[in-house]
């Protein structure tokens, strides 16, 4: 049916020892599992740190198991102090954003799946493609050694606002030598990151497969795309960020640290430091990263959405345009972390225009994928529930931005549980449950096997109302003057929330458990699951037109020609009620969207 | 929605592989290679001339971050202490633009090379070596004025001024000293015949922005330290 018209042209030959073949590999799909692993390692990680600190906020003095085995000064008995506490903290957040949020979507998925839908063999630059992996895989290790120093990791929250990031150890415990190997860390990622973007953006621009127009590109590849652009120059700035922060660290420079600056009546031997400077570069990349969680969910969800709905959306133009703007907006919009920084009163509303501005195209978005539902016969399935619960989940938490977007109303809730409920929902737990609903949807095609349908959909369920119950009431904690970053609340006025920080942990433990069903229904479909059949949703992208999994040239040597756009649901075919974009049968369609 | 019948697909010929290649590739971008004019390998060339854009635009980005820090923390404080530049600077601007002129004679040399003109097909990577020669030239006498610098006392954490001098002409120096990887890379292919135009084109084009991104800086400092 298909026409392969094009000869065998893999240009680098397929390894046969396991280190070439399962390490250090040049195989883009072997590459994005790697990322794939490294993120759910991470994840487990970052569950675990928050197990343990709400743990600690709903029971202050409850011993936990095992703690004072990972930090004999930070958990004596088991008991956290308030500082290791703020380094658990840090460690989750850190970990979840730049190890979880940023590989998982993009690099994971974008690796194994944005070659094979744009037509090529492999990313134009192999080696770069590898680097970009082991140096991220480096950054983790670096990140997570911080966990065995003398003093623990650094505690300064995953935004490591100067000056206490760059004065040393008498800011607190991990102040020294946590920065110096979180900085480290980060600016490798950063390292990994644009050599990452680089393979992408080229990949997208130069390796389509002949028929291949961008308009032609399914969505998640779109996605993929303008990502890897926010990457470039997201990363590309927070690295000399990084760099000077250890400047400041191991040579005495003062870029961060003003003059005058006493801590722990110590005087400071910096002088004239800005700390807004830090800041400003951080946020520059802080702002689009959220993005760069949530488009490639965007995305991955509307590719799900459409092949299971058997419809495309009402416009796949105007959705990669809003894409498109939520990436250009992104960088015009960072100011508003900062309105409790003490910026100019003009700048904070400099900066709230285009933040409201932004939800425009945030909720084009959704209204298109909503509309697009309306009426359509949707196939149920763990991924598509997962699509669902991430729109849900982005609504729920992109609603409380049009609070937190107006400089007066944030200033009362900038410090409080109600932002952490916010970014939670919005970039969290959406971004998560992207990552779900590519696993089910794509788990057959990368590993070869189904999953359980009913394990996935217990998983959905246990994941959709326990984040629900965990983040919610986040809100109303914050609207109850709820300070955020404390490890305790002593003050009266706290005193009666604190049920509601003991439900909020029930929650979670609950909540992480099912996370446990995921991982074993995982691994248990990676060596036991029903084989997969090369098409088992009955999608119409090119990933869908190879073997299961793909051979190592993706394509059995025959580049595929391609005829349609990825959306030819609904129509009568030879196979159904689809056409396959390699497919060069002409069939009467209702779509067509050059 | 109208009902359409899909038409083959219309593709912009230009990028149409003649082999089936992916990529943007084609005949023309090799070196001979086997004694065989215009003759290509099997597979289209990796789409190095998008890549080297992404990567300038990457550098760009750097910069400008350094850049923000620097006006930022010039104007936040009462400490910057203004110093003149080490006179080897200039020198070392003029080789560096040198550089790119006997690379801009050797791409030319190398592409008449690729077409087959015999007045060039003598030691084509003569210019190569001169351009390396001169890069490392520049290398060399911005160590010379690093160390001008440290004898008139202005270490790296003495004043912001002298920090950011040193922050910025280091960055740079590392980038060139990537530029001067590319060009060891480019004359190796060269001399296995295998050297692929888009390799010498983004290779060139990144030395020339090292040289324009050097005269930036040159003005940056001068202005603002």
């Amino acid at each position: 049916m298909h026409d392969m018209s094009a000869q065998a042209v893999h240009h680098h030959a397929p390894p046969t020892s396991f280190i070439w073949k399962h390490v250090f590999s040049l195989d883009h799909k072997v590459i994005g599992k790697q990322y794939y692993a490294m993120a759910l390692v991470a994840a487990l990680c970052g569950m675990a740190l928050s197990w343990m600190m709400r743990i600690h906020l709903a029971w202050t003095n409850a011993a936990i198991p095992g703690l004072q085995l990972l930090s004999p000064n930070g958990a004596p008995g088991g008991v956290m102090t308030p500082e290791y506490y703020l380094q658990l903290m840090t460690m989750h957040g850190t970990i979840m954003v730049f190890f979880v949020l940023t590989t998982a979507p993009f690099a994971a998925f974008g690796n194994f799946f944005l070659p094979i839908q744009v037509g090529a063999e492999d990313m134009p630059f192999p080696r770069f493609n590898m680097m970009s992996f082991w140096v991220t895989f480096t950054a983790f290790l670096v990140l997570m050694a911080s966990f065995f120093v003398s003093d623990g990791p650094t505690l300064g929250g995953w935004t490591q606002y100067a000056p206490l990031n760059a004065v040393g150890s008498v800011a607190g415990p991990g102040q020294g030598m946590g920065v110096i190997l979180w900085m480290t860390s980060i600016a490798l990622f950063c390292i990994g990151q644009l050599l990452g973007s680089l393979n992408f953006i080229t990949t997208t621009l130069d390796l389509r497969v002949k028929g291949m127009s961008l308009m032609r590109l399914p969505l998640s590849a779109w996605a993929w795309f303008i990502t890897s652009c926010m990457g470039l120059t997201a990363f590309a700035v927070l690295l000399p960020a990084c760099i000077l922060v250890i400047l400041d660290h191991v040579a005495g420079t003062s870029f961060f640290v003003p003059s005058g600056t006493v801590m722990n009546d110590q005087l400071l031997p910096h002088s004239g430091g800005s700390t807004l400077l830090w800041q400003h570069l951080f946020w520059f990349f802080g702002h689009p990263e959220v993005y760069i969680a949530i488009v490639p969910g965007i995305g991955i969800v509307s590719h799900i959405l459409i092949t299971n709905m058997r419809r495309p959306m009402l416009s796949q133009r105007v959705l990669i345009y809003s894409m498109g703007a939520l990436a250009i907006l992104s960088y015009m919009v960072y100011g508003h972390h900062m309105f409790v920084s003490g910026m100019n009163p003009i700048s904070s509303l400099v900066f709230s225009f285009p933040t409201l501005v932004i939800t425009i195209p945030a909720t084009i978005i959704v209204l298109i994928q909503v509309f697009s539902l309306y009426g359509s016969k949707l196939r149920i399935n763990s991924a598509s529930l997962f699509a669902l619960g991430f729109i849900s989940m982005f609504v729920s938490g992109g609603v409380s931005g049009f609070f937190l977007a107006q400089p007066s109303i944030d200033i009362m809730l900038h410090g409080t549980y109600f932002v952490v409920g916010h970014f939670h929902m919005v970039m969290g737990v959406a971004a998560m449950f992207g990552i779900f609903a590519g696993t089910y949807f794509w788990f057959p095609k990368m590993a070869g096997r189904m999953m359980n349908e009913t394990l996935g959909k217990i998983h959905f369920w246990f994941s959709f109302v326990g984040a629900y119950c965990i983040f919610m009431p986040f809100h109303y904690l914050g609207m109850a003057g709820n300070v955020r970053r404390y490890s305790t609340f002593v003050d009266d006025y706290l005193q009666p929330l604190i049920p509601v920080h003991r439900w909020i942990t029930v929650a979670a433990l609950i909540t992480g458990a099912a996370q446990l069903v995921f991982v074993y229904n995982l691994i248990h479909s990676r060596f036991w699951g029903a084989p997969a059949p090369d098409n088992p949703w009955e999608g119409t992208s090119l990933e869908w037109s190879t073997a299961t999994p793909p051979p190592w040239d993706n394509f059995g040597g025959k580049l595929p020609v391609v005829y349609h756009d990825p959306f030819q649901y609904g129509v009568k075919s030879s196979v159904g009620d689809y056409v396959m974009q390699a497919s060069p049968e002409q069939v009467a369609t209702e779509h067509e969207e050059k | 929605m109208a009902t359409t019948i899909h038409e083959p697909p219309r593709i912009d010929q230009d990028r149409l592989p003649e082999k089936g290649h992916t990529g943007n590739g084609g005949r023309g971008n090799f070196v001979p290679s086997g004694g065989e004019l215009r003759e290509t390998l099997d597979y289209s060339p990796p789409p190095s001339s998008t890549a080297i854009w992404v990567v300038l635009f990457a550098v760009t980005m750097m910069f400008a971050a350094f850049t923000s820090a620097l006006v930022v923390r010039k104007g936040s404080s009462q400490d910057w202490q203004s110093f003149t530049l080490p006179p080897i600077l200039y020198l070392n601007t003029l080789i560096l633009l040198l550089s790119s002129v006997t690379l801009e004679v050797a791409r030319r040399r190398v592409s008449a090379f690729m077409r087959g003109v015999k007045s060039h097909a003598e030691n084509p990577a003569r210019w190569l070596y001169v351009t390396w020669a001169l890069g490392l030239l520049f290398v060399a006498g911005q160590y010379v004025a690093w160390t001008q610098l440290r004898a008139q006392g202005l270490y790296l954490a003495t004043n912001p001024s002298s920090s950011f001098f040193y922050v910025l002409t280091v960055t740079h120096v590392v980038h060139v000293l990537g530029g001067l990887g590319g060009l060891l890379y480019v004359i190796r292919k060269l001399s296995k015949s295998a050297l692929r135009r888009n390799a010498m084109v983004a290779t060139a084009r990144y030395w020339h922005f090292m040289g324009g991104l050097w005269l930036y800086l040159m003005l940056l400092l001068w202005f603002k330290l």
